[in-house]
């Protein structure tokens, strides 16, 4: 059995990026996600690696754009607000089609907002959160375990798209402590000839860019990467489910809200009502089949999110609106508690809303 | 015998830049100097936002584009990932000094081991000649339809002075390219920064006075004698700092 140690969410992310092959960080100062930073700073210049606290966090972006352009594995966190100045970067990054993993360990906004938990950055993580037509892969651990899982999923796959990778966490899975295993086996890699190594004038150069002043030719761009998207939405979609079998409600939620809705779900069914859940493991691509296909079995959905409600609009549109779908939330750093979300599930068990 | 001849650097194909424009001379100085280093092949050179966008396409080395005023946070990354590479920014006056001013402080601070090319000629061409941080008092640009007045929008940002505070930069040259001894100099202090990097000596960057008949309202050999007569006096030439220059005495 693999040695388990009791890590904090934000130190083991950071871990699993060395283990995946990241030697380069950049990062700005900012809560609840410090530990990142501080973890790389100790460990990087052991292993001769690069950990560079930037200026800004619009400057720990572009260093990300430089190494990445390198073809080499790198990654910056951040939380929320900062996350907002890193996307004109992110946009770039899509633009260029380059690899690169950006930690997003939320805190409440808008705004200078608050330091405690949040989820309300699904919006802007999802939908890209810079300008133009674009996607991130977006990984929501709900334990300190897939922390370091999905850190390494998010580099692989990163490498395999040649596009951005978002871990979108929260400040209480950043901060919390659990035991977790270290040994997360062979790391894929993937060949990067496009990557600017120089040309040792032995081959044409190659140019890293997102600038394409002919429409015609933009436009074939954009057409090409969302063909690359819808392949992903087709095969990479990740979920978990819970009790779903005989389950008349469906609760959807991620990261720590999933783990409070999993109390509440036991606590349903102590009293007799069917309930389960479908945890969305990646945001993007949204696991919109198992969501679909649920919606014939079961007569509703609750949404429990930390948000005034952003995913639930993603499982309406999952489901064609077939069934009703009620919101269970608390924001600005608030947690639901168990009860909240029993509440709802008794709410929707009598067919009402939540 | 050939006696002039392309640099191998600098692809063989047409510029876009105006007639008149001293990109163009700055764009072969460079490329000159990475063919007489012998350096083409491992160096990388990034690329701004503005008139001189395209310049991914005129030099034959790897190149990226970078975001407006990012290009010395994305060299940063570069010559981090691989600190064998030589890498060089290429950027005018409004993507450094103004909305780029931060990185480019930062990276001199750092003393960053990269080479800085910084072309002023105190316009934002690419954009129809607006008002620069380097535009000087009085100028008259598209935002500035009176002339730069200092009272509301302030002084012009003098780059290499500025950078000469800092402990971290290690060259710092300003330069021009308005005459053939002005260019002879400029070419080399621009060898000069891609020859201190390849040595390990950090920072440098050579800021070269440029000219914009376009959007100086001059023709070719009047924007010359502008530069001359005006612009240098405000930006005098010279080098600001050099902190190896002792021992090479």
């Amino acid at each position: 059995m693999a040695n388990k140690v009791i890590m904090k969410g934000n130190e083991a992310l950071a871990e699993a990026a060395i283990l995946a092959g990241c030697r380069h960080y950049f990062g700005y100062p900012i809560t609840p996600q410090t530990e990142v930073a501080a973890y790389m700073a100790k460990k990087m210049p052991k292993i001769g690696g690069t950990f560079l606290q930037a200026e800004s966090e619009i400057a720990a972006i572009n260093m990300v754009i430089g190494v990445a352009s390198a073809g080499k594995r790198v990654m910056t966190s951040s939380s929320s607000p900062g996350i907002s100045l890193k996307s004109e970067g992110i946009s770039y990054l899509a633009g260029c089609d380059l690899p690169a993993l950006i930690v997003n360990v939320q805190r409440g906004g808008p705004g200078l907002g608050g330091i405690q938990p949040s989820q309300a950055d699904y919006f802007q993580a999802t939908r890209g959160g810079g300008h133009g037509d674009y996607h991130l892969l977006v990984f929501a651990p709900s334990t300190v375990q897939e922390m370091v899982t999905l850190t390494v999923k998010g580099f692989e796959l990163a490498d395999k798209y040649r596009m951005p990778s978002m871990l979108l966490a929260d400040g209480t899975l950043g901060q919390m402590m659990e035991p977790v295993v270290l040994d997360i086996g062979e790391v894929k890699t993937y060949e990067k000839p496009w990557a600017l190594t120089g040309t040792e004038l032995k081959r044409e150069h190659n140019i890293v860019n997102s600038l394409f002043l002919q429409p015609e030719e933009l436009e074939q761009v954009n057409f090409a990467r969302y063909k690359m998207y819808e392949e992903i939405e087709a095969t990479e979609a990740m979920y978990d489910t819970y009790l779903m079998d005989d389950a008349d409600i469906c609760i959807v939620a991620f990261g720590i809200a999933a783990r409070v809705s999993k109390n509440a779900i036991d606590a349903a069914r102590a009293e007799g009502i069917k309930v389960g859940m479908i945890r969305p493991i990646t945001l993007w691509p949204f696991p919109k089949k198992p969501l679909l296909e649920a919606a014939d079995k079961v007569n509703s959905f609750i949404s429990v999110e930390l948000s005034m409600g952003q995913m639930i609009e993603d499982i309406e549109l999952a489901i064609r609106c077939k069934k009703p779908v009620s919101l269970c939330n608390r924001v600005g750093g608030m947690i639901p508690t168990t009860e909240d979300i029993l509440n709802s599930i008794k709410k929707a068990a009598k067919g009402g809303n939540a | 015998m050939v006696v002039f001849d392309r640099p191998h650097a600098l692809a063989d194909i047409p510029l876009h830049y105006c007639p008149g424009c001293t990109h163009g001379i700055i764009h072969r100085l460079v490329a000159e100097a990475l063919d007489e280093l012998g350096i083409e092949g491992k160096t990388i050179g990034v690329a701004p936002v503005g008139c001189s966008v395209f310049a991914y396409n005129y030099f034959n080395c790897d190149m990226v584009e970078a975001a407006h005023g990012r290009a010395p946070a994305v060299a940063t990354g570069l010559k981090r990932a691989d600190s064998d590479k030589i890498v060089f920014t290429y950027q005018g006056d409004g993507d450094l000094a103004s909305i780029g001013t931060c990185e480019t402080v930062h990276a001199a601070a750092r003393n960053e081991n990269i080479t800085i090319i910084f072309v002023n000629n105190g316009i934002y061409g690419m954009t129809g000649g607006q008002m620069a941080p380097t535009s000087l008092p009085g100028q008259v640009t598209q935002t500035s339809p009176y002339g730069r007045d200092t009272q509301t929008v302030g002084y012009p940002v003098k780059v290499v002075e500025m950078l000469s505070q800092l402990d971290g930069a290690s060259y710092l040259e300003r330069v021009a390219v308005n005459n053939v001894k002005n260019i002879r100099n400029a070419k080399k202090a621009i060898k000069k920064a891609f020859q201190n990097q390849m040595e390990g000596k950090g920072f440098s960057l050579i800021e070269v006075l440029s000219a914009c008949p376009t959007y100086w309202a001059l023709e070719p050999t009047k924007a010359l004698e502008r530069l001359e007569n005006t612009v240098i006096p405000y930006y005098p030439l010279g080098v600001y700092k050099d902190r190896f220059a002792k021992e090479e005495e």
